[in-house]
């Protein structure tokens, strides 16, 4: 291989490498900061342009009348777990259908079921706002979260489905009809023969529907107000206020944090190919 | 999807007795018909009743309330016929919002798409430290985009923020990044970019790893350099999973609104202010329900049948007819 192609190539990667991590470091010195630090000016580094002070990382877990964070924290986790695994559940059988029988309900085949599932992405948040807030203010589910739970399963399972409809393709189905000539019924034979071998791409549904659903602003922020509060809408609501830029950086740092992981797992179910299926 | 290897349609058989699944259909033996039946929908039926059950009601009800004027002062359904729709004709802010949005999400995924192509190239095969730089490469499409807007906001900052230190840098003049239009509409950029390159790379570096290998082994001994290798293997065998990830793309572009809201509320004036925000100007700020649910509507449609219309130019575009 020539050496400049080399050359070029490591100074691409190194390159967005650098664009990639810019917000992050930015975000990590400031959260070291003090007001002194942050109205002077931009400042990168540490005792040499600022004094570093831990206040801000103090003030998350509420010890100097900062906000809290922990509740939030905690809605979020609950939120987001509830939905993705109801969505898998539901997600997962109704892609297993899919795949393995035809349907005809109506005019409806196979193909439009699927586009149907896939199509509710399409539906902008702020159509589906104002529908929402009086759906759930009709069951009482306003501001808790219960109520966003429902909310999150009509923007996960579709996800759930994309991902697990082209998985269950690839599955062979000489696997399942062999548990069908042991006598299994359809439902056995899944449980016990298809699930075990279809966990990557349960996984992989899993990981993108957690990535979705933690991630969600739009309705967190229209459906909850105090009793419940997820934490974008919390972090946000620094944004709005006198914006303490350093409590800002650290809340932000610490909410990403777990979704790096997340990175790590997507990765390595990307390099042994479990996502091939998904975007055909 | 795979076609061909599905089970037909189960047809009632009078002589269908036992609770067996005779796996090929094709086999008249005893198949539990009514039984394989009631299976079929059991796996369907829970996640299809669930999502029509959470979905349908909204979009209904959006339509109703599409031919209403309820508003703050007066909530509640009447019936004011297709008012809103010709108020929505006439209606120039809207309109150039739509415009807006367009020229918004077609620049940025087709950059996120060269990016995102180029940068799935040079994870793919041989390079060092190869999977770090995947994981790198990934992260920003995992960690929440309005709180990562929020921190851009500070990186934006005119006189205390970073931006206009890189700026400098180059020796370029300092801008007022969030105060007047055109670097308003860099800034929604720059942060779009950032965010969802990587769910482009992801798409593309899954497509990438799928490929058979054949194509390449015999380009190869046909000495086929690495950029006739791109032109003339590469992006052809690449040409379905490009049409996939950009519409992918776009549909998730066509919603932005979070990065505006947090980054510049739309402003300066209405130089960033994409048809979802305006939406939700209309419809959560000033209390317009039935105008913002005709907009809703009309919004979905102008998506539906523009997608469909991307979609097919891509595939005419992207995907060659194979001999």
């Amino acid at each position: 291989m020539p050496r400049p192609y080399t050359v070029l190539k490591y100074g691409a990667i190194l390159a967005w490498s650098a664009f990639v991590v810019a917000p992050f470091l930015w975000a990590l010195t400031t959260s070291f900061k003090t007001i002194n630090g942050v109205t002077g000016g931009p400042t990168y580094i540490p005792w040499l342009q600022y004094q570093p002070s831990l206040a801000a990382w103090g003030s998350l877990f509420g010890s100097t009348g900062g906000i809290d964070i922990v509740q939030p924290y905690i809605d979020s986790i609950v939120v987001t777990s509830g939905a993705s695994a109801i969505s898998i559940v539901l997600g997962t059988l109704a892609a297993y259908g899919l795949s393995r029988f035809s349907y005809r309900l109506g005019p409806a085949r196979n193909s439009d079921l699927v586009f149907f599932f896939v199509s509710q992405r399409i539906m902008p948040p702020v159509v589906l706002g104002i529908p929402f807030f009086l759906m759930l203010r009709f069951l009482g589910l306003l501001d808790s979260t219960l109520g966003l739970v429902v909310v999150y399963i009509a923007l996960l399972l579709p996800i759930a489905v994309w991902v697990m409809v082209d998985f269950f393709n690839n599955v062979p189905r000489q696997l399942d009809e062999m548990a069908m000539l042991d006598g299994c019924t359809p439902l056995r034979g899944f449980v016990l023969v298809v699930l075990p071998n279809s966990l990557p791409g349960i996984i992989v549904a899993a990981l993108f529907c957690v990535i979705f659903g933690w991630n969600d602003f739009f309705f967190s922020f229209t459906l909850t107000f105090t009793q419940t509060q997820l934490l974008p809408v919390a972090i946000v609501a620094l944004n709005s206020s006198v914006t303490p830029w350093w409590t800002l950086s650290a809340s932000a740092l610490i909410s990403v944090a777990p979704l790096v992981v997340i990175a790590v797992l997507v990765e390595r179910y990307l390099s042994r190919g479990h996502l091939a299926g998904a975007i055909r | 999807m795979a076609d061909g290897e599905r089970l037909p349609a189960a047809v009632p058989q009078p002589e269908a007795t036992g609770p067996h699944w005779g796996g090929r259909a094709r086999r008249p033996q005893p198949t539990g018909a009514r039984s394989l039946r009631r299976y079929k929908l059991l796996f369907l039926l829970p996640g299809l009743i669930v999502l029509l059950l959470i979905i349908l009601f909204p979009l209904l009800f959006t339509i109703r309330v599409s031919f209403s004027s309820w508003n703050s002062s007066a909530p509640g359904l009447d019936w004011i016929g297709a008012k809103n729709y010709v108020r929505l004709l006439a209606d120039g802010r809207y309109w150039e919002s739509l415009g807006r949005l367009a020229i918004l999400a077609t620049a940025t995924v087709a950059i996120q798409y060269v990016l995102g192509f180029a940068l799935a190239l040079l994870v793919w095969r041989e390079v060092k430290a190869k999977r770090f730089f995947r994981v790198l490469f990934l992260v920003p499409m995992m960690t929440t985009p309005v709180i990562m807007t929020v921190i851009w906001r500070t990186i934006f900052h005119e006189s205390l923020g970073p931006a206009n230190d890189v700026l400098a840098l180059f020796g370029l003049p300092a801008q007022a990044w969030l105060t007047s239009s055109a670097p308003a509409v860099v800034a929604v950029m720059v942060v779009e970019i950032w965010q969802w390159t990587p769910f482009m790379l992801l798409l593309l570096l899954a497509g990438l790893l799928s490929l058979p290998r054949e194509p390449f082994l015999a380009a190869a001994i046909d000495g086929a350099g690495p950029i006739r290798t791109f032109f003339r293997v590469t992006f052809p065998l690449m040409g379905p999973i490009s049409v996939g990830a950009i519409i992918i793309r776009l549909i998730e572009a066509s919603k932005i609104m979070e990065t505006v809201y947090v980054l510049t509320s739309g402003g300066p004036g209405t130089a960033t202010e994409t048809s979802s925000f305006y939406i939700y100007i209309r419809g959560l700020r000033d209390f317009q329900i039935g105008y913002a649910a005709s907009l809703s509507f009309a919004y979905l449609v102008i998506m539906i049948v523009s997608l469909t219309f991307i979609a097919r130019a891509l595939n005419r575009v992207l995907v060659t007819r194979r001999a």
